[in-house]
């Protein structure tokens, strides 16, 4: 679904994210690890198109739509409908003076979905990411962050997106609403074979979703591969760092890492 | 409420602590022919009786002879109803408009920096007390009270420097008074205090340096408006008067001749613009920089 | 947020109480004998003394203070010493004109700056940008007064496109005669269907309006202008360029609405301070507001009638301020805390 190659982002001279190489299939979840300024943040927005004030350069598909050389309206409609961002900051990623359900509408009525039609699928999605539609009709400060995360999943749903982009969306939650949205990811993985590419600095919490791990230091690629490969046998003395710090991975106690859900 | 000066401008930042100077290297490009203008106002209004082409009719120099010129070679910006060339009167008169908004900024500054940095140490029933007298000024349109000040204290350049600098300290009062307080809470003032250091001295050598940045910079924001004001009162009669040149004087006596005349309005009416404009796009450019 | 409404009142209160003494203070200030001025000149000792008397001249400054707050509460405020009329009944009268040349402005101020504020920030940095970026500047740096004496030579006196001065023709007095309501005249015109009146006001209002309405137009575009980029720099932005949605969809549809948060206290603010603002437009136009009646007064030392006026409009400030906190209280929970 997302197809990577040589993608450069630059401010002025300075290389701010280089990824040779990056795919994710429908049905998988990659992440993207690293500390802040790792260039993951940047690597994920660049697949929308949304990296602002920077030179990017490379190449990068969803499916079978160029990113970078595609024309702005065809850029603006697979935003949302084939691949949709999931935030950081639960709250502050929703529009403050919009109850949930006028940006769903509005949302949907932007990709040609109206009428009954969107509101069947937002009920549809809204349960799909186990919310009360009643939610539908709250303020963002009216709704947990959980909450807040799950809608925000919930729209990708609405629209038909086949990608997901999470940028960190767990990192604003506290330890059990971490695991339910993680859940509800991977849920989704599984019966509707959605691509997801999971940005976050939590290593633990990305041995229970990713079935590959790209680690990513200063801007570059220090290693990828296989989960567990990465997990119990990495190569490069970065990710070991990482690992080592993690006292639940396997890197430090010798177990497996939680994915016996895959 | 967050609108911090007569022009509705945003409040600063607190916590900004870089200088006005420091500022002026990243500026726009906009903010930059501000700062040009405001320096070749300057010059003009520094070396008035060198450039002037008639250096005489600044001031109270008749020729009779000569009234009413349309601008040509000789007087670029024409004649005025007493023959007087508008061109060094416009010169003339930037003066007595840059000494009023210095005096007023200078004098609302002074006073709205010492009341706002008592209040603002002192908190309590002092800052309370101190903030409403602030809010009963603050009431008071700049323009309106100035207006009844006039009125009381017969029309002259002083008449209008003190009327508006009655109506503008509120604003310096009121914007030192929040950083005072919060520069009050530091660890280096708890520290004076605990060392047994005066209070007087505290606040006159330890807060107050802590708390000037924003204000300068407001100062910087507010020439515009000051100099609006002046002219203002100056147009309704209740400001400098003959014949000093001020260009709202100006233009109060010239606007019977705008259809037949129209030099000897627009040139100090144009001259009110740009000079406002200079210290407008100046102060918003210093703000952004700051800001950032 | 009960308690931050009623400290925010009381606060209030005492400002206006505070605004009320200085006026007093000012007041007593202003040079000139009242009593003469009222009983004129060549009044006899007696008439002088009776004037005195009337007005309370002979009493402490305490006591007139506290007859003239009195006074004020009990809708007393005073009595015209150049139109011999009630200040109430005047204000009453010249607000409303007022009123509706500050309104007309404002609403020309508003439909132009916001759009104005929106493309500048659409097109941030580029030229559509700078241009509205100096015009708004140049907006709130002209001097008023000479604008209008500007518009006035040339749009009413040269082109004759507009009348020259006043609220509307005087001559339509006798053949549609106007019933008043409000005082404000378009309104009771429109109300009453008097077309004539109705035009020849909206006519009459046009280049004063535009004068006054440049200031604000200035302001409101360029913290519009502020406010938008603000926003639109802000995650749920970047959610919505993720929805799909364009940058004028999301400027628009979406950062207009938070970001009209300042900009409506903005324009209570400036509504205050275009009410003085106008006194120098309404000067030049001969516009029956209050800023004739203040100048009539000022000229004449009329000072129950300045009292009034000052007090009216240093009111209003104290309303429009208290407004907009109240506003923000609702909005923004943090603000009640303060």
């Amino acid at each position: 679904m997302i197809r990577i190659r040589n993608l450069a982002v630059r401010i002025g001279d300075r290389l701010i994210a280089s990824v040779p190489e990056l795919d994710v299939a429908a049905g998988e979840c990659v992440a993207i690890v690293g500390e802040s300024g790792s260039g993951k943040t940047t690597t994920l927005l660049a697949t929308l198109g949304l990296v602002e004030g920077a030179a990017v350069s490379g190449e990068i598909r969803v499916g079978d739509v160029d990113v970078l050389t595609a024309a702005p309206a065809d850029l603006l409609r697979i935003r949302g409908s084939r691949a949709a961002l999931v935030m950081q900051s639960p709250q502050a990623a929703l529009n403050p003076t919009m109850r949930l359900g006028t940006l769903m509408r509005r949302a949907l009525a932007r990709h040609g979905v109206k009428g009954g039609e969107a509101r069947s699928r937002a009920d549809e999605a809204v349960a799909a990411v186990l919310l009360d539609p009643a939610i539908l009709r709250r303020y963002p400060h009216q709704v947990s962050g959980g909450q807040a995360q799950r809608f925000a999943i919930a729209l990708a749903l609405a629209l038909g997106a086949e990608v997901i982009l999470a940028d960190e969306p767990t990192s604003a939650l506290d330890v059990t609403v971490q695991a339910e949205v993680v859940a509800v990811l991977r849920r989704l993985r599984d019966e509707r074979g959605l691509a997801v590419l999971f940005v976050s600095h939590d290593l633990a919490l990305v041995s229970t979703i990713a079935d590959r791990v790209v680690v990513m230091k200063e801007g570059a690629v220090v290693e990828c591969g296989r989960a567990d490969a990465v997990f119990t046998r990495p190569s490069d003395a970065y990710t070991r760092e990482l690992i080592a710090a993690v006292p639940r991975l396997p890197g430090h106690s010798g177990e497996r890492p939680g994915e016996e859900e895959t | 409420m967050t609108v911090s000066g007569p022009a509705g401008a945003p409040t600063l930042q607190p916590q900004l602590r870089r200088t006005a100077l420091r500022g002026l290297a990243g500026m726009d490009r906009l903010a930059t022919v501000g700062a040009v203008l405001l320096a070749l106002i300057v010059l003009a209004a520094l070396l008035a009786p060198l450039i002037a082409p008639y250096p005489d009719d600044g001031g109270s120099a008749t020729h009779p002879l000569e009234a009413l010129l349309p601008p040509s070679g000789a007087h670029w910006f024409g004649t005025d109803q007493v023959g007087r060339d508008v061109l060094s009167r416009v010169l003339y008169g930037a003066r007595t408009s840059l000494l009023i908004a210095v005096a007023v900024l200078v004098i609302a500054g002074v006073v709205g920096v010492v009341l706002g940095v008592v209040a603002g140490y002192a908190g309590g029933w002092v800052r309370d007390v101190i903030m409403r007298v602030t809010d009963v000024f603050l009431a008071f349109p700049a323009l309106l009270l100035s207006l009844a000040l006039a009125v009381v204290l017969q029309p002259s350049v002083t008449t209008v420097i003190v009327a508006i600098a009655v109506t503008w300290w509120p604003w310096y009062a009121r914007l030192t008074a929040s950083v005072a307080a919060s520069v009050s809470t530091r660890g280096f003032v708890d520290s004076a205090r605990c060392l047994g250091v005066p209070a007087p001295v505290i606040v006159f050598r330890h807060v107050l340096p802590n708390s000037l940045t924003p204000v300068l910079v407001q100062l910087s924001l507010d020439g515009g408006g000051v100099i609006l004001t002046a002219a203002a009162l100056s147009y309704l009669g209740l400001g400098a008067h003959e014949p000093t040149s001020e260009w709202g004087l100006m233009v109060q006596q010239g606007q019977s001749l705008f259809t037949t005349d129209w030099w000897v309005v627009t040139c100090p009416g144009v001259a009110i613009l740009i000079t406002a404009f200079a210290f407008n796009v100046l102060g918003e450019g210093l703000r952004a920089r700051l800001a950032r | 947020m009960l308690r931050y409404l009623t400290r925010r009142l009381g606060q209030a209160v005492l400002v206006v109480a505070g605004v009320v003494i200085l006026t007093f203070v000012i007041m007593r200030l202003v040079p000139g004998d009242p009593a003469v001025a009222y009983a004129g000149p060549r009044a006899s000792p007696a008439e002088l003394a009776a004037a005195r008397a009337r007005f309370g001249l002979n009493d402490s400054l305490p006591v007139q203070l506290w007859s003239y707050v009195r006074d004020l509460l009990g809708g007393d405020w005073g009595t015209s010493l150049h139109t011999r009329r009630p200040v109430r009944d005047d204000l009453f009268q010249a607000f409303p004109a007022s009123l509706e040349l500050v309104g007309a402005a404002l609403v020309v101020a508003i439909v132009v700056g916001i759009p104005l504020g929106i493309a500048a920030a659409r097109y941030k940095g580029k030229l559509p940008d700078l241009s509205i970026r100096i015009s708004s500047m140049l907006a709130v740096s002209v001097p008023v007064f000479w604008l209008a004496l500007a518009l006035q030579t040339l749009f009413a006196s040269g082109l004759g496109w507009f009348p020259v001065a006043g609220e509307y023709d005087a001559n339509l007095d006798a053949t549609s005669p106007l019933h008043v309501y409000t005082n404000i005249t378009a309104v009771d015109a429109l109300f009453t269907g008097n077309w004539p009146i109705l035009g020849s006001t909206l006519a009459h209002l046009v280049l004063p309006a535009l004068v006054i309405a440049a200031y604000p137009a200035g302001v409101i575009a360029q913290m519009t202008r502020a406010a938008l980029i603000e926003e639109s720099s802000r995650d749920h932005a970047r959610l919505e360029r993720a929805l799909g949605f364009g940058e004028t969809a999301v400027l628009t549809r979406f950062a207009l609405r938070p970001a009209l948060n300042p900009v409506l206290s903005l324009i209570a603010l400036v509504f205050a301070y275009s009410i003085v603002n106008g006194f120098l437009v309404e000067a030049v136009f001969n516009w029956p507001g209050l800023g004739r009646y203040a100048a009539d007064s000022i000229r004449s030392l009329d000072t129950p009638a300045i009292a009034g006026v000052t007090l009216l409009v240093a009111i209003l400030y104290v309303v429009a301020n208290l407004a907009v906190d109240l506003v923000q209280g609702v909005i923004d929970p943090r603000v009640r805390s303060r």
